[in-house]
């Protein structure tokens, strides 16, 4: 049967053409790859090749001719043993199928569905993260993530740990203290300084169905590794509609230590809390640290686990149970009050309890919200308490512009407004590159006083 | 055209030779059928044909065994159809419909089959050199008798993480052939312009891995050294790299005007270098097969692949609800030795 040739697309935007030069006549055979003509674009002139072998019939636009719609029949190619005779019933013109009626495109009236995140947020989950009178224990932070790997490295054999220094060397901030010893050297893997490099191979064992632990020896270099972590990690379930994916942990220091100046003083949490098909967890306490640890490993997605250098040190009371986890997604009220509303998570804890405990003295009663997972995130338990205090401070150590206190500001003013007295005040970093100096370091990170102010603020005290 | 010799002393039976010359074929038309659909507006945005470069993939498959991995760039329909995925589902995911190996999410550059080992479909030049060490890190991890394949171009073997990969791939001992098809170009940049190396697989002496370079026009060349790396990996003695030396004849993508070569230089290629026509020669000129019998083969190909594409047009586009589904997965997928 004759065969319409129809004007290409040549672009991903192209709509129509000018066909410049046939550089076939009617009657030349052709064989598929021959070029039959040259077209232009609004950005180039393309080269048409012949898909099927024939002979060139008709040649139904002329060249020249401009404004030749996309999918308009140019010519008619006969197979073998067809004659052009045989072309006004073989191909009427109406037969062509223009543009419009091609079933690429979604109709135009079609409506996605309402995302789930925004609908009205569900009830808070207030149960206790472990169950009354259970035996407590003091430990630091940096004991209770080890004792998580651990007792997860302990639990499944498909879970191992790699990064820089965190074998032989104990970890460069010793949170893999002991595993090369427990574990051995096929899971517990210093690699060398490859971030981009490590952390593919990290994904590609998460395709393979291990359960990497990446180390990042700082969030900071984790940089090197943003387009393995957001294009490979994050996106490949989605785009694999659901066959594969990474589920895998990355975890390490974020946010400022102490006068490593700016480029290695810096909170990513905003970063990686913006990307979907990523989990972010910015724990502060040890036994937050510990219990979603934890799940982060048996999480069958990419996380983004944020530590805190600062924070390492620190004690505070730990259960002590066999096997102990925290959901994702479920704050902490740290702290129950009834005039404001404190949110923080990870080292602005420090700073929002802080602040809480010397408000109390001046008899502002401020209930302080502990996230501890950003994404995903417990909108339900800031919106209750918004709801019970009519005001809002958030403390974060990132920078101003775009970061997770102006998402959640947003986010409490349009669920919450009408219960608001005053706006959502956000108590972020300063809007600047992280200094040395010790006194400009200070002035650069949030302060206990600061976050007093916008309470003072908002509570139209000041 | 004249006959050409290859290089691997072929001791290669009929049935072989005409399995490789299907399977190349069936490449050719998929994708001379993919550029059609592309042009009547059917596929959009970016589309990377193999044309030309069909003996790579058939020749490294016939290589492989079962349970082996691939992983590879966005240039992947070749890679697809080669280990075995429907030319339907390829097809419809190129139209993103919900037929499509990704129900239309992935597209043309983001396929992926557990059941054929097939990990992608990778859009950043390079990304998927570690994701492919990594495969093979799982592997032996697991104790997987398994290899896997990490395709990349010329181009990205220019990018550091290929590098980091390499020298964390020899210290470990993976399983890995990292496979470097060696087209001549980078989008508009020919390998003269981004490197003064002479040989890209020589790189790899740097770290201690082996490799060398194969002539990619010839499928059973490619097979020969294809095997030659695989049992170099499976006897666990680390990566090995093959510097596979081809030629894409389409543009990069669908909307490359081509000004950075000559038509004649393409045209030559096709006359003298093209690796189906090399063994169409061989199976007439040794009685294997006649006119007849290569016609009968082609209607056969064209129909599986007019299949495809009637297929890809007639699977309806995804559920709009499908926009919030595998954001996240639900069920942790467990590692296990096979
Ligand atoms: C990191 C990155 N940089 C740039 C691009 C844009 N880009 C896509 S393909 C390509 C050329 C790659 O050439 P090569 O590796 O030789 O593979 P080929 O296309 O020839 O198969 C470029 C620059 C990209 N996708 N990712
Ligand atoms: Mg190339």
């Amino acid at each position: 049967m004759a065969t319409e040739i129809l004007m290409p697309a040549l672009s991903p935007t192209m709509e129509e053409g000018t066909l410049a030069k046939w550089l076939v006549k009617e009657g030349d055979t052709v064989s598929s790859g021959d070029i039959l003509a040259e077209i232009e674009t609004d950005k180039a002139t393309m080269e048409f090749e012949a898909v099927d072998d024939g002979t060139i019939g008709k040649i139904l636009v002329p060249e020249g001719t401009e404004g030749v719609k996309v999918n308009v029949a140019i010519a008619v190619l006969l197979e073998e043993g067809e004659s052009a005779d045989d072309i006004e019933d073989a191909a009427p013109p109406s037969g062509v199928e223009t543009p419009d009626e091609a079933p690429a495109k979604a109709p135009a009236e079609a409506k996605a569905p309402e995302p789930e995140a925004p609908a009205p947020a569900p009830k808070a989950d207030t149960s206790p993260d472990w169950p009354e009178g259970t035996e407590m224990k003091t430990m630091t932070v940096r004991e209770a993530l080890n004792s998580a790997i651990a007792e997860e490295m302990e639990r499944d054999e498909n879970v191992f740990i790699m990064g820089e220094e965190v074998a032989e060397y104990q970890g460069a901030y010793k949170i893999t203290q002991g595993l090369l010893d427990r574990f051995g050297a096929k899971r517990v893997i210093d690699t060398p300084i490859t971030e981009h490099g490590f952390a593919g191979i990290g994904v590609g064992a998460a395709f393979g169905g291990l359960k990497p632990i990446v180390e990042f020896m700082t969030f900071n270099f984790s940089m090197q590794a943003m387009d393995q972590i957001i294009n490979s990690a994050a996106k490949t379930l989605y785009m694999s509609g659901g066959q594969m994916g990474a589920p895998m942990v990355f975890r390490g220091p974020n946010g400022a230590a102490a006068r490593v100046g700016a480029q290695h003083s810096q909170d990513y949490a905003a970063w990686f809390s913006s990307v979907p098909g990523l989990k972010v967890v910015m724990p502060h306490a040890a036994a937050d640290y510990k219990g979603l640890f934890k799940t982060a490993v048996r999480d069958p997605n990419p996380v983004i686990f944020l530590e805190n250098e600062i924070l390492y040190g620190r004690s505070f009371e730990v259960p002590v149970l066999d096997d102990f986890t925290i959901p994702f997604g479920k704050a902490k009220i740290a702290r129950a009050g009834a005039d404001v509303t404190i949110v923080s998570w990870g080292i602005g804890m420090t700073y929002a309890l802080e602040a809480a405990e010397k408000l109390a003295e001046d008899g502002v009663d401020a209930e302080v919200i502990d996230m501890r997972t950003l994404r995903p995130m417990d909108y339900a338990t800031v919106i209750e308490s918004v709801k019970k205090t009519n005001r809002c401070v958030t403390v974060e150590e990132a920078w101003p512009v775009a970061s997770v206190s102006n998402h959640l500001g947003a986010y409490i003013m349009q669920n919450a407004f009408d219960y608001l007295d005053a706006p959502v005040i956000n108590v972020c970093g300063k809007d600047v590159p992280m200094p040395y100096a010790a006194n400009l370091e200070k002035l650069a990170l949030v302060t206990t006083d600061e976050v007093i102010a916008a309470v003072k603020a908002v509570t139209y005290r000041s | 055209m004249a006959t050409r010799k290859s290089a691997a002393k072929p001791n290669v039976s009929a049935e072989e030779l005409m399995k490789h010359y299907r399977e190349m074929l069936l490449i050719r038309r998929f994708e001379e059928k993919a550029g059609q659909l592309y042009g009547m507006g059917l596929i959009g945005g970016f589309c990377h044909l193999y044309i030309g470069q069909e003996a790579v993939v058939v020749g490294l498959e016939a290589a492989a065994e079962e349970g082996d991995k691939r992983v590879t760039s966005y240039r992947d329909h070749g890679h697809m159809l080669a280990c075995g995925m429907d030319p339907k589902g390829v097809m419809a995911e190129l139209t993103g419909r919900e037929g499509g190996y990704s129900q239309g999410k992935g597209g043309s550059m983001h396929m992926f089959s557990k059941e054929k080992h097939f990990y992608g479909g990778h859009g950043i030049v390079a990304a998927q050199v570690p994701i492919g060490a990594g495969l093979a890190f799982a592997d032996k991890y697991l104790g997987n008798d398994r290899v896997t394949l990490a395709y990349f171009g010329e181009g990205a073997a220019n990018q550091g993480q290929v590098y980091e990969t390499y020298n964390m791939a020899e210290l470990w001992d993976l399983p890995v052939v990292f496979v470097i098809e060696n087209n001549q170009y980078a989008m508009g940049t020919s390998v003269k312009r981004s490197t003064k190396s002479p040989s890209l697989w020589e790189r790899g002496g740097a770290y201690g891995i082996p490799g060398e370079e194969v002539d990619g026009m010839d499928v059973l060349a490619v097979k020969a050294a294809g095997e030659k790396a695989v049992s170099h990996c499976r006897a666990g003695k680390g990566p090995y790299i093959l510097e596979i030396k081809t030629y894409r004849y389409r543009g990069h993508s669908m909307s490359d005007p081509a000004k950075y070569r000559t038509r004649d230089e393409v045209q030559k290629m096709r006359d003298e270098r093209d690796p189906i026509e090399h063994i169409r020669t061989m199976l007439l000129n040794g009685k294997h097969a006649s006119e007849e019998d290569l016609k009968a083969i082609d209607k056969e190909i064209k129909d599986v692949v007019n299949d495809s594409a009637e297929f890809a047009k007639e699977s309806p586009e995804p559920s709009l609800d499908e926009l919030w589904t595998d954001i996240y997965a639900k069920e942790v997928p467990q590692g296990e030795a096979i």
